[in-house]
């Protein structure tokens, strides 16, 4: 286990942020962090990274545990904070120079520009950090929590404030390191958790409401099956309501209509024939997937 | 420790403040030493450096807290502490190193201060007619004395985010320290009773006992203890204010 929490609580006076948690991350699995805001993602992660003391409950990175060992855990993690805190008087080279030094790492210099290389600063990098535009701040906050090659990677939202081209490659750097590391981010885009983690823990209000992997998404989430169907113009929707094993009928808008189905009960292409066989046209008709984003709607607006 | 200690050094020359202070200093200390006629070294004739001690640890009371002012309280303010304090350091690599990167560009204020007591060596009759030993006594107080400042400068730094309050708190409590006992000793309610201890608790009289050449391991004592005194102060207070910087 690269990272295990047990229980670990933090209050802030009364008001409790992070409620008894506890979940184990297994080594080279990327983990998504997801949370409306406030509900205590942040706080985890700044305690995980030894920034914030829990109230109680203890947690290990990489079998060092976070309140008898800091130093030792901050140094196989690499951490990016919520709002990438740097120093902007710094040049991009000064900076990293700085934090290789802080690791004490051997070839200093070599690693360095493996970094700048890897996160694309090639361009800015006799810059002041100041002077960088926000996505490529975010690179140097990238760049400085990868830089001593940490087994664990803690980011807090890396791709905001990013353009769609930098969202790509951040991901996809992302997606590279993960083969090999832990990486436990937060995010509120939904699309790009699916597309990058094995794994999504939810919480909401400081508790863990879901812990599952992204292939085991569709069956956690849904008792029945939902096909779309756009007709042709010109065909009547009642014919839809006869389908073999129906359970219900929505209409969406125009030619569109949602047919439900009981679990298990109904394919594609059994609608299809049927259809066929009515002589009912259908422009479209395909399954809707259970995303991420709907998950986390159902499990954090209900309360 | 050394890395903070570099970076702290890095950001005194890499954004000029560094060079501002010992220019300042450099300047007042030449004005009053050769230029002011009140102060001057060339009319009042006498081959010493009493009035550069005398006027030093008045400048190195703004002074030192202006330098010492941005050490936490920017670090807070930007949330560069959080960055700083994920880093495998501990509390005290961040202080200590940031303490003695402000006493390191306290020291290179002084240093060229040297040169004065070699001037004066060549000037005075016959050459060499100077009182070395609280030549060197002096400088070791005003060193021990701007230790004591910057640790203090170093905790009222780490009192606010607000680089303004720092720098007025990091004064008061130098002026407090330097001055402040040895005027309270005087008011008569302590006259005969606790006035001499109450004058010890000052930095005013140890600091005068050392520039006399006499280096007493009490005084030396004392002003260790005030660093240390501060430095722990600091180290106590920057662990917790890490828990509310959210």
């Amino acid at each position: 286990m690269s990272v295990e929490l047990s229980s670990l609580h933090k209050e802030y006076g009364k008001q409790i942020a992070v409620n008894d948690l506890s979940f184990e991350i297994k080594s080279s699995e990327i983990v998504g962090f997801l949370g409306p805001n406030g509900a205590g993602k942040s706080t985890t992660m700044k305690m995980l990274s030894c920034f914030l003391p829990p109230t109680s409950g203890s947690a290990t990175v990489c079998g060092y545990d976070i309140m008898s060992d800091p130093v030792e855990v901050r140094r196989h993690l690499g951490y990016l904070p919520e709002h990438n805190p740097l120093y902007k008087e710094m040049y991009v080279h000064e900076f990293l120079l700085m934090c290789a030094s802080v690791h004490q790492l051997d070839r200093k210099k070599a690693r360095v520009s493996e970094m700048i290389d890897m996160t694309g600063l090639v361009p800015e990098q006799n810059k002041r950090i100041g002077q960088l535009s926000k996505g490529y701040r975010q690179r140097v906050g990238l760049a400085q929590a990868m830089l001593h090659d940490p087994e664990v990677l803690i980011l807090d939202e890396p791709t905001s404030g990013l353009d769609p081209n930098q969202l790509v490659e951040i991901r996809q750097l992302i997606k590279r390191i993960g083969e090999k590391k832990t990486v436990i981010f937060s995010s509120h885009i939904m699309q790009e958790v699916q597309a990058l983690c094995d794994r999504v823990l939810i919480i909401h209000q400081g508790n863990l409401v879901a812990d599952c992997q992204i292939e085991d998404l569709p069956s956690i989430l849904r008792e029945e099956e939902v096909y779309r169907v756009r007709l042709a113009p010109g065909t009547r929707a009642s014919m839809l309501e006869q389908l073999p094993g129906i359970a219900r009928l929505d209409h969406v808008s125009g030619g569109e209509y949602r047919c439900i189905f009981p679990k298990g009960t109904s394919s594609g292409s059994s609608i299809f024939t049927y259809c066929a066989e009515k002589g009912i046209i259908l422009d479209q008709l395909y399954t809707e997937s259970t995303t991420v984003e709907d998950l986390f709607q159902q499990l954090t607006t209900s309360s | 420790m050394i890395a903070v200690l570099k970076k702290e050094l890095n950001s005194f020359f890499g954004s000029a403040i560094g060079i501002l202070v010992i220019t300042v200093f450099l300047v007042i200390m030449g004005l009053f030493l050769w230029v002011f006629q009140d102060t001057s070294i060339l009319v009042y004739r006498y081959a010493g450096l009493d009035q550069l001690f005398e006027i030093a640890p008045l400048i190195f009371m703004f002074l030192i807290p202006a330098l010492t002012m941005r050490a936490f309280s920017e670090e807070i303010q930007t949330g560069t502490i959080e960055w700083l304090s994920t880093k495998p350091l501990t509390d005290w690599n961040i202080v200590l190193g940031k303490y003695f990167a402000c006493l390191i560009l306290v020291i290179l204020a002084l240093l060229p201060t040297l040169l004065y007591l070699v001037t004066i060596y060549l000037l005075a009759s016959p050459v060499g007619n100077v009182d070395m030993g609280a030549a060197i006594g002096s400088y070791m107080g005003l060193l021990l004395l701007s230790g004591g400042f910057v640790a203090i400068g170093l905790l009222s730094s780490t009192l606010s985010r607000n680089q303004i309050i720092a720098f007025i708190l990091g004064s008061l409590l130098c002026f407090v320290f330097y001055y402040s006992f040895l005027y309270v000793s005087k008011l008569p309610v302590f006259f005969g009773g606790m006035d001499s201890f109450i004058e010890q608790l000052g930095m005013d009289s140890h600091y005068r006992s050392m520039s006399r050449g006499l280096i007493d391991s009490r005084d030396v004592l004392y002003f260790l203890s005030i660093i240390t005194l501060f430095l722990v102060i600091s180290h106590a207070v920057i662990s917790r204010v890490k828990h509310r910087s959210i």
